[in-house]
């Protein structure tokens, strides 16, 4: 059991350090950074924190402090998913608009320009 | 910008709109526009073309028709309404959607035509399903998959809208200029026919089948084949459920 929570406890690191590089570099909004740097903070201190787990388990109903973890760790992450959905569908509904309104503004443009180019001629 | 000043079109040809919906439909779209052209020779013809890869756009344009282009793949519902945006705009009283694969004939345009002019409703379908006023129980010359998913959401709809639709997946529609200011705002994206229809239904707006003759399609091939069909299926129940949470009451006007 420790071993599983030495892991996550390595991989909250790793997923910190991810996150950060990838804000450094701008692949990922600060905004957007924020779930993700929770999730990993807050996977960190309960795997390094074994009598907070250890409670959470007993909490949950939960036998073994690595099953409450994984648990936990996978309700963290449904959030994170749902956040990011939200987001998703909106940007999505935003781009459709965006593409259609681009689309009818070219469309009257050339309308435009061609009647004047007949008027010209 | 005034709507006279992008078309050059008088104002009692610019009452029909024809939207030809197209996606990767360079075989077939010259002839279904020159098609258009015989039976309504004074509609304004408008392709929206969804991003073709091939050379749809040119054939369109070579055809004379005249060519909204996506700047991306929408998928049919985003493309259709792009279409409805502009014919909104441009001041159209009535929009009738043809596919631009050929399946429709253009020749049941005025039978469309004449009933949103005639039957006080916001929208009209064509019907393969439906001869003179008599439904067909069956629904011969589909797909196998594609005949079940009729069956089941005649089923559905009629449970919903409290009458019977005969063919509730039928593209060859028509709308006048409520229900165009309606889809302009909000329209079903990715399988419009059948959520549109309840979205009416709540909206408490009309509509009526008129018989259709369909052709085997020109070109290309149905999206909604195998496992897709049971996305389909799932994907539009789902759509159906969200329209009746999203738009409260039950208005059950016969049409």
């Amino acid at each position: 059991m420790d071993r599983l929570l030495n892991v996550i406890a390595l991989a909250s690191i790793l997923l910190i350090a991810l996150v950060l590089t990838s804000v450094r570099r701008e692949h990922i909004r600060v905004e957007y950074s924020v779930s993700w740097l929770l999730a990993g903070v807050a996977l960190l201190v309960l795997s390094t924190w074994r009598g907070l787990i250890e409670q959470v388990a007993f909490a949950l109903g939960v036998p073994d402090a690595a099953v409450a973890l994984l648990t936990v760790s996978g309700g963290v992450f449904l959030v994170v998913l749902y956040r990011l959905s939200l987001r998703i569908s909106g940007l999505k509904d935003s781009n459709i608009k965006l593409a259609q309104r681009m689309a009818i503004l070219e469309y009257r443009i050339e309308s435009l320009q061609s009647n004047h180019g007949a008027e010209g001629r | 910008m005034s709507a006279a000043s992008s078309s050059p079109q008088t104002a009692s040809e610019k009452r029909l709109m024809v939207l030809i919906p197209a996606f990767d439909e360079e075989g077939a779209i010259a002839g279904v526009i020159a098609e258009v052209r015989s039976v309504v020779p004074g509609a304004y013809i408008l392709v929206v073309d969804d991003s073709s890869d091939d050379a749809t756009v040119f054939e369109a344009r070579r055809a004379g028709a005249r060519v909204l282009e996506l700047p991306h793949h929408l998928g049919l519902g985003g493309c259709v309404q792009a279409g409805y945006r502009l014919a909104f705009e441009l001041g159209f009283d009535y929009v009738i959607r043809v596919d631009g694969d050929g399946q429709h004939d253009p020749r049941d345009i005025p039978a469309l035509l004449q009933a949103l002019e005639k039957e006080n409703c916001e929208m009209v379908i064509g019907s393969r399903f439906l001869s003179g006023s008599t439904l067909s129980k069956t629904v011969t010359g589909s797909g196998p998959v594609r005949s079940l998913g009729i069956l089941f959401f005649r089923v559905v709809l009629r449970l919903i809208l409290g009458r019977p639709v005969s063919d509730p997946t039928s593209g060859f529609v028509g709308v006048n200029r409520t229900a165009l200011q309606m889809f302009s705002r909000t329209f079903p994206l990715e399988y419009p026919e059948i959520e549109a229809l309840v979205v009416l239904q709540r909206k408490r707006f009309r509509f009526v089948e008129v018989p259709c003759r369909m052709r085997p399609r020109l070109t290309g091939r149905s999206s909604i084949t195998g496992v897709k069909s049971i996305y389909y299926i799932a994907h539009v129940l789902l759509g159906v459920f969200v329209n009746i949470l999203k738009y409260p009451g039950f208005a059950r006007r016969k049409g």
